[in-house]
């Protein structure tokens, strides 16, 4: 029996007259990996965007109990759910400790803060030894690091993730999505978006296919993976 | 040679003023990227508020210079409040004239209710020493230690405090800062209360070394502090200080060996040929684009 962290319902945004997103719904379970995959200028980023408070959006956006819909980014996640936005949004001219204090904001126990720095530096060594370094000064692989490190000091409940893999050597890419099912198995719902189909579908336990603004395919991500119309127009396989 | 000691004295004091408003201009233009040119006004009307504030209640210095930072800063959030952050998403333009207004609405206040220029109450009576042909009065040493102590402050706030930290994660990225929980809102405010808040100290101690007060002097002062922010790099701290303390000796040592009417054309032709060579101030470096 799975519990529902994040449902959203004929979700629509636009910008201007165009719609980016038509109406999707969808839903991410407690526990689970949800992969939103597609092409460039499906829907994807914005979508997420509009999750986190950053765009403006209509439709229904619940976690767990709680609306979100017109939240400013701050209350949304003061209420669980962190976004690493494409591009990971490190701030450079600060350093790579301050990046990680900064995702603690909204948390007041010290001691609990403290802690989750440790563990957010055993998971990612690199950061421990380039605590005091400027994030700028970070290689794209380690940045990325950094972004989902400072996400997890918010004790969020849910981590929308877009573009993890964006700008990285394959080796990297690994070494993030293996973060990425390390996290999972220990609780954290994650909701995942990706170009890189074929990564993506093989790490999340169900995925979501846009096309232009619509939901066209939900299911098991094995399924996806392994389904003609995906294979052909996003894995590169006839 | 003492004369020029003597005038090195007088930079140092008239720097430390313009110091203190540069960095408001600075600040504000760091988190907001905007010129919020009402800032000489907020530090004309202070210098008032001192006034009115000794007229009332003949306090002493210290407690003076605060009560009026603390006046000062909430003016400083209410124009921020009310004039700056409705427009937060406007085109800049917008932003810029709505300064110019707030300036000439706090100019023309204070016109109306003082038409004439003030002659401020003697806040504290200097004792001055003599040594090796310099003369040095306490009131100079009080001006320059408490913009020097409140720089400080400044800096230690913005390197090693939280809201600090949020100042400068916003200066670099406003759009990223909301997903770190950061309520936007309330650290532009705090920027703002800070900015005033130290032209607020300007204007106490501007009024205390020149004792004749009107509504039109934010104007020149104003003007003169945020061509220091911005030949120090605008949005850099350091740089706003920098600017101040180099446009203050530019400024006395100028009227030392030319006529004082020239004193404003080498000002502002020194700021040209900086930008000529420096396009983002001494200390400014370009802004990153993001794409």
């Amino acid at each position: 029996m799975s519990e529902t962290m994040l449902r959203v319902e004929d979700l629509v945004v636009r910008y201007g007259d165009i719609q980016a997103v038509k109406g999707i719904s969808f839903q991410v379970e407690r526990g689970e990996i949800l992969a939103l995959v597609g092409a460039n200028g499906a829907g994807k980023t914005t979508t997420l965007r509009a999750l986190s408070g950053m765009q403006p959006c209509e439709g229904s956006v619940m976690l767990e109990d709680r609306g979100l819909r017109g939240l400013s980014p701050d209350e949304i996640l003061r209420l669980g759910l962190s976004h690493v936005p494409e591009g990971r949004g490190i701030f450079g001219g600060l350093t790579v400790m301050e990046n990680l204090q900064l995702g603690a904001w909204i948390r007041r126990d010290k001691a609990a803060r403290t802690r989750d720095l440790g563990m957010v530096m055993d998971i990612f060594p690199r950061l421990r030894e380039r605590a005091t370094q400027l994030a700028g000064t970070l290689s794209g692989g380690e940045q990325q690091m950094l972004a989902v490190g400072r996400a997890l000091m918010s004790k969020a409940k849910i981590l929308i993730l877009d573009e993890p893999s964006m700008g990285l050597a394959p080796k990297l890419v690994q070494e993030i999505f293996s973060v990425i099912r390390q996290l999972n198995e220990k609780g954290t719902t994650i909701l995942l978006v990706e170009q890189n189909a074929n990564m993506a579908l093989r790490l999340a336990h169900r995925a979501c296919l846009l096309e232009t603004g619509n939901l066209v395919l939900e299911g098991p991500a094995s399924e996806l993976l392994t389904n003609p119309r995906v294979r052909e127009a996003y894995l590169g396989a006839g | 040679m003492d004369y020029f000691a003597q005038q090195a004295i007088n930079a140092i004091q008239l720097g430390s003023i313009y110091a203190l408003i540069a960095l408001g201009y600075s600040m504000v233009y760091g988190v907001l990227v905007m010129i919020n040119f009402a800032h000489g006004d907020v530090f004309m009307v202070s210098s008032f508020f001192c006034f009115l504030l000794l007229l009332v209640l003949p306090v002493p210095f210290i407690a003076a210079l605060l009560i009026v930072m603390l006046a000062t800063a909430i003016l400083g959030v209410c124009i921020e409040r009310l004039a700056y952050r409705p427009l937060r998403n406007a085109p800049r333009v917008s932003a810029i004239i709505t300064a110019l207004g707030c300036g000439l609405v706090i100019q023309n206040t204070t016109l109306s209710i003082s038409p004439y220029s003030q002659r401020m109450p003697e806040l504290f009576t200097p004792v001055t020493w003599n040594f090796a042909g310099l003369t040095i009065s306490s009131l100079q040493i009080l001006i320059v230690g408490i913009s020097v102590g409140l720089m400080l402050a400044l800096d230690f706030f913005i390197r090693k405090t939280r809201y600090g930290m949020a100042m400068r994660a916003i200066a670099q990225d406003r759009v990223t800062v909301p997903l770190m929980g950061v309520p936007v809102n309330q650290v532009i405010a705090v920027t703002f209360a800070i900015g005033a808040a130290l032209g607020g100290a300007a204007g106490v101690l501007y009024a205390s070394a020149y004792p004749v007060i009107s509504a039109t002097m934010g104007v020149l002062v104003g003007w003169k502090a945020f061509v220091a922010a911005v030949i120090g790099g605008i949005g850099n701290v350091r740089g706003a200080v920098l600017g101040a303390y180099l446009l203050g000796a530019v400024e006395v040592f100028t009227v030392t060996v030319l006529p004082s009417t020239y004193r404003d054309l080498v000002v502002y032709t020194l700021l040209l040929v900086i930008l000529i060579f420096k396009p983002y101030g001494l200390l400014g470096r370009p802004a990153v684009q993001k794409v």
